[in-house]
């Protein structure tokens, strides 16, 4: 309904644009083609989880459980190719997102069905699922010694020049358009965020839409999962720790609202190319990759003051010279 | 009744008049004096129900069995000097978790803190190898605590800004700083006072470390002023209803800003504290304690969207947490598998009472 | 079952009801909320639903529309039986209302806000734009909007906003529109807007049950009346047969006189002077003196200013510019505790946000904005002081409770509003301005509130009364201060006002 950009994605995206050309200058190599797509595809996994994550966030909730379902997911696929090294890919992917997708719908249960809130229960099954990592793996480390050629090769494959992590992950986000777009349910999810009793009086079911995104979020982390133990050859305990919060910080940065109801699909992505291009740009500037934590946290408030700045919804306006003096400020 | 009957005339009654009204929450029988006729309780009557069901109660029943079950599994459990171990263990993450408690309380969160514990310990690591001694040290660390305490309190109280997101960005910039800062190095060179605040004990028996004295001296009075002064009373206002509590003559900002300096201090003193005891500053130093920490206090009762919980239960809390943790690694069970049992015990303190309550309700039909 | 209306309003004869409910019971832990309550609609008329605040009427709408399910009863509608568990099922039998919250979605077009809940999809299962923004074109086309289906909806003023409401009950053609308080917001030619729009629903033969506390708009636009007391079902009849007075005594149960205990005051010395008060927005130029003793009534249309001017006479929301005086000598007041130090206490129009902290109990409320008077050494509280105290003021505002620790939330809202009110006489004020301070409580609680008032006045104090009740300002005030867009309009003593004048001069007027 609304224009598929506003302006405040706009100027993110020129804000990633300028920074890019700024590295650039330094650093010619950055703004190759072959680069730039590299970049894209290091950030697939992080627009696809921030995609997710935002489905959550406008619906006033919070999922702290992201990365942990990730590395869990990650290192039962590799276990079960392991132990079946002939399994298809396919058949692995959809597996990675049926056991993600099994615990997103734990969360979506325990905050749905008993009304705990979200950032309790997420707390707590992150905390389960990282511990799980150790138990079914008996503390062992998988490396790519333990994988399969065709497990370990999916994520490194290109089709017409793109590489699968970027086509996994546009063609996510184009799925995560549609939904939120052109259909009733994204609509709806919009609805409960902004206003959770009005949603009510129109029918629209709080319960249902939460067991439906955080099991959504869990699939997509499951997937997740696959690509990002298949792609780094590795999976044990700890593999993308600390990872929920970038993935939360890409949705602030992208003018996804904390308090529901509000945010983008396209300012999520561009909230996740920002982290990214950050990420890769470091190490060709020789700045230290250290840097990257400090930078991320200095956005995440700038990000969230903006936000908040265009947010403000002003007084109302009862002198007639405030509201003459409004009109005439918005022509 | 028959509802058929073609209508009156006249707007007369059709049906009894209503019985006694309903208790309490019905409405008012419009009468001018009801006052000489009704007489109020000073207190609420005593009701063993209450007493049984309260959350405290679970929690020293939870208590006793996690007591219980360790002593049983681990002959070494009540050895008091491995109690001594246990408590060193949990106690830096107790004293943080009462200051996140009354953050908790007024509807504001902190998961900045384990960073500020890096931040605190970096500095007081720079201080040290260029020279200052044990008393400057815990200056500082105090003092550098207080300082990103009050940058997150400005960030919520003055912008205005939602404090998950403050402190979720704060965490990365404290801890982002102190890796820029350290890289991959370690600063190990600290004054032997400082180690010896965080290694020895006060008295010598029992002989629990520092760090648990202070704990319990801080808990003491973070129940006296909570459950007893009018600044506790002004805590509950805000957490319950932060714009009645405003229109109240409450300085609701101010004493919200308080609290992020009072948590930020709390994490200085967690870092005079473990830099002592571990004589040393990572840049991972104290990492994931933010999340320990808030599972301690919403363990303890305090509820996650502000207005209710009690010191107490956090202290119980305190010790489920600490001393399921310890019975476990004392039977050699590695910390990342305790998660599992932690986030369960989280989780399920949570679930059983709301589902055991959903059961007589559904009994009392 | 003809839709079309074969009787006139007002005769004898009447068709099958279109909506029948009877034996409907809904309890709620502690509380029965209704118990074998019925109701009838017709075609083509409006039914009027009367009762006091917390009498049911609530929470029979949300039987209706599926936000409850009754624990018994049964509901007819056009000859077949139905049940109705969400709103969806309300939709599919013809039902559809105005609820008394708005509900609104800020951050969604007009359209999806007419629509939420209904939109149109395509084969696909995707929303049919299309349609959508045609359909929503009509719907406002029909109801006269000045604005289109694409338009956001934050964009919009309350009055526009109020369309967006009725749009979305009109666009499930239902057969049965309830409207729950729906004037609450509405100015005088909003409120005209609405009825046109009722009358022109009646000609098309659908019931309409409508629910509001002002009687000249029961007897302006209403055929029938159904009335509810404590949950049951009291009373029904046409409206031409019966009178305000009629229904009051049904209401309560017993029968009332508007009396109110104004008593004569000797008017003192100046307390509280105000010069120029404004800010940017939203006030300007506010100047007045209240004397010891004295009751000013300040009266205007919703969003005139006057909560707006007193709230930031008690620093909430700090003026720009101005004087104010107290006792003569000038205070600065830049938060409400310096408000509440120089004298000053404010009762909040929305008790259940600004007002009362329902989760705590009374003793707690009491005390919450006098907690320094009932501190003893280093901050603690005196807890002997502090009953003592609440006893004291409990007795006196005959609060109704089981105990004093009873939580806010446990009590009825005049209760409640007493709590409130001696949370504020705790702080031993001189001046006390009280917003609407009987909106939305029972009648009973009402006259204990007018009657505090006066004892009040008669013991000194200076009173501010902000009503939109005519009435009341009129009956309790010394003189009458009318507001309009964010200004003193004019200045009534108790001989000069008559409600014609006040009326007049609060829409603009210059009578």
């Amino acid at each position: 309904m609304t224009s598929i950009v506003t302006r405040r994605e706009l100027v993110l995206a020129a804000i990633i644009v300028a920074m890019a050309l700024l590295i650039g200058l330094r650093t010619p190599v950055f703004l190759t083609l072959n680069n730039i797509l590299f970049v894209v595809t290091d950030t697939s996994v992080l627009i696809m989880m921030a995609l997710a994550q935002m489905t959550v966030i406008l619906t006033r909730g919070i999922d702290l459980s992201v990365a942990a379902n990730l590395a869990l997911t990650g290192m039962l696929v590799a276990l079960l190719s392991h132990a079946h090294p002939g399994l298809p890919i396919p058949i692995i992917m959809l597996v990675a997102m049926a056991i993600g997708g099994g615990l997103g719908l734990v969360n979506g249960l325990l905050v749905a069905g008993l009304g705990i809130p979200p950032i309790v229960v997420t707390l707590g099954t992150m905390s389960i699922y990282r511990g799980a990592i150790f138990v079914v793996a008996g503390g062992a480390w998988l490396t790519s010694k333990d994988m399969t050629d065709a497990f370990l090769a999916f994520p490194k494959a290109e089709f017409a020049g793109l590489s699968s992590l970027t086509l996994v992950a546009a063609a996510v986000t184009i799925g995560f358009f549609v939904l939120m777009t052109l259909t009733r349910t994204g609509r709806n999810l919009y609805a409960v965020g902004g206003n959770p009793v009005a949603a009510r009086y129109c029918g629209v079911s709080l319960p249902k839409l939460q067991v439906l995104v955080y099991t959504l979020t869990g699939t997509i982390s499951g997937l997740a999962g696959y690509l990002w133990v298949a792609r780094f050859g590795i999976a044990y305990a700890d593999i993308a720790a600390g990872y929920e919060l970038t993935v939360i910080a890409s949705c602030v940065i992208g003018g996804v609202s904390i308090a529901g109801g509000i945010g983008s699909v396209p300012g999520t992505v561009l909230g996740a190319l920002f982290l990214g291009v950050v990420a890769n740009a470091l190490p060709l500037i020789n700045v230290s990759p250290f840097w990257q934590m400090a930078i991320s946290g200095a956005v995440i408030l700038a990000a969230v003051i903006v936000n908040t700045r265009s947010e403000w919804r002003p007084r109302k306006l009862i002198l007639r010279e405030a509201r003459r003096a409004a009109a005439g400020g918005q022509k | 009744m028959s509802a058929s009957e073609p209508m009156a005339d006249l707007p007369l009654p059709h049906s009894p008049a209503p019985e006694a009204p309903p208790p309490q929450s019905g409405p008012n029988q419009p009468t001018s004096n009801q006052s000489a006729r009704y007489t109020v309780l000073d207190r609420k009557p005593f009701r063993l129900v209450d007493l049984l069901l309260a959350w405290e109660t679970i929690l020293v029943l939870l208590l006793v069995a996690v007591i219980g079950i360790n002593t049983w599994i681990s002959p070494y459990f009540l050895d008091v000097f491995n109690l001594s171990d246990a408590t060193s263990n949990f106690s830096e993450k107790a004293i943080v978790a009462l200051a996140m408690a009354l953050l908790i309380l007024v509807g504001e969160i902190d998961l900045s803190v384990a960073a500020i514990i890096a931040l605190s310990s970096l500095i007081m690591g720079l201080a040290s190898v260029a020279g200052v001694g044990t008393f400057g040290l815990i200056v500082i660390g105090l003092s550098v605590g207080a300082f990103a305490g009050a940058f997150n309190g400005y960030l919520v109280t003055a912008i205005g800004l939602p404090s998950i997101v403050v402190t979720i960005g704060t965490m990365s910039l404290f801890r982002g700083i102190a890796q820029v800062v350290l890289g991959d190095q370690a600063i190990t060179k600290y004054p032997e006072g400082l180690q010896t605040l965080g290694q020895t004990t006060l008295l010598a028996v029992p002989p629990l470390p520092n760090s648990f004295y202070i704990f319990v001296v801080l808990a003491v009075v973070a129940g006296l002023v909570l459950h007893r002064t009018t600044a506790g009373r002004r805590l509950y206002a805000i957490g319950n209803n932060p714009v009645a509590a405003r229109f109240s003559g409450i300085r609701v900002e101010r004493i919200r800003f308080t609290l992020f300096v009072l948590s930020g201090l709390a994490s200085g003193l967690a870092a005079v504290l473990l830099t002592g005891r571990i004589g040393s500053t990572r840049p991972n130093i104290a990492l994931g304690w933010e999340l320990e920490v808030v599972t301690m206090v919403v363990l303890g009762g305090v509820s996650i969207s502000g207005g209710s919980g009690t010191i107490p239960g956090v202290v119980l809390a305190v010790f489920v947490l600490g001393l399921t943790t310890f019975g476990m690694s004392l039977v050699n069970v590695p910390g990342i598998v305790i998660n599992v049992l932690l986030g369960l015990l989280l989780i399920s303190a949570i679930a059983v009472p709301l589902v055991v309550r959903g059961i007589l309700r559904g009994l009392g039909r | 079952m003809s839709i079309t209306p074969d009787v006139q309003p007002g005769g004898g004869e009447y068709a099958d009801p279109i909506l029948r409910l009877s034996g409907v019971s809904k309890r709620f832990p502690g509380v029965r909320a209704l118990e074998g309550m019925r109701l009838d609609l017709y075609a083509g008329h409006t039914t009027a639903l009367v009762g006091e605040n917390g009498a049911g009427k609530s929470t029979l709408v949300k039987i209706l529309t599926g936000i409850y399910t009754p624990d018994t009863g049964t509901l007819v509608v056009a000859g077949k039986e139905c049940e109705i568990h969400s709103p969806r099922d309300a939709w599919a039998d013809g039902i559809t209302a105005i609820h008394q919250e708005p509900v609104m979605f800020d951050d969604l077009s007009v359209a999806e806000n007419i629509f939420m809940g209904h939109m149109p999809v395509t084969r696909r299962g995707l929303i049919d734009w299309t349609t959508l923004v045609g359909r929503t074109n009509e719907l406002l086309h029909r109801i006269e909007a000045d604005f289109s289906a694409k338009t956001p909806l934050k964009r919009l003023g309350v009055a526009q906003k109020h369309m967006v409401e009725i749009a979305r009950a009109l666009s499930h053609d239902a057969r049965i529109v309830i409207m729950d308080e729906p004037t609450a917001a509405l100015s005088a030619r909003e409120i005209d807007d609405l009825f046109r729009i009722i009358a022109d629903l009646k000609s098309q033969g659908r019931a309409i049950l409508f629910i509001s506390h002002k009687f000249d708009e029961i007897f302006r636009v209403a055929d029938r009346w159904t009335c509810l007391r404590d949950g049951h079902h009291v009373g029904e009849g046409l409206i031409s047969e019966t009178t305000e007075d009629d229904l009051v005594k049904l209401m309560v149960g017993r029968s009332i006189d508007q009396v109110f205990p104004k008593r004569h005051v000797v008017i003192g010395e100046p307390v509280l002077q105000v010069e120029g008060l404004s800010n940017a927005t939203e006030y300007a130029d506010i100047s007045f003196t209240l004397h010891r003793g004295e009751i000013l009534g300040f009266y205007g249309l919703v969003g005139a200013g006057r909560s707006e001017a007193m709230q930031g006479l008690m620093g909430i929301s700090p003026p720009t510019q101005g004087t104010i005086r107290i006792n003569a000598k000038r205070a600065a007041i830049f938060a409400p505790a310096d408000a509440i130090d120089a004298g000053i206490a404010y009762v909040p129009e929305d008790r259940q946000i600004q007002g009362a902290v329902t989760p705590l109990g009374i003793r707690e409320n009491m005390s919450l904005a006098s907690l320094g008077k009932i501190a003893g050494k280093g901050g603690f509280v005196d807890t002997h002081k502090e009953l003592a105290r609440t006893r004291d003021l409990g007795a006196k505002l005959a609060v109704k409770a089981a105990h004093w620790d009873q939580k806010l939330m446990e009590l009825s809202g005049g209760n409640q509003q007493k709590v409130v009110i001696a949370k504020w006489l705790a702080t031993k004020p001189q001046i006390l301005i009280l917003d609407e301070p009987t909106k939305g409580i029972d009648i009973g609680s009402k006259a204990a509130v007018h009657a505090i008032m006066a004892d009040l006045a008669a013991e000194g104090l200076g009173i501010i009364l902000i009503s939109s009740e005519l009435p009341e300002v009129m009956g309790m005030s010394d003189r009458v201060v009318v507001m309009a867009e964010g200004r003193i309009a004019r200045v009534f003593d108790r001989a000069g006002a008559t409600p014609e004048k006040i009326v007049s001069i609060a829409t603009g007027g210059s009578a």
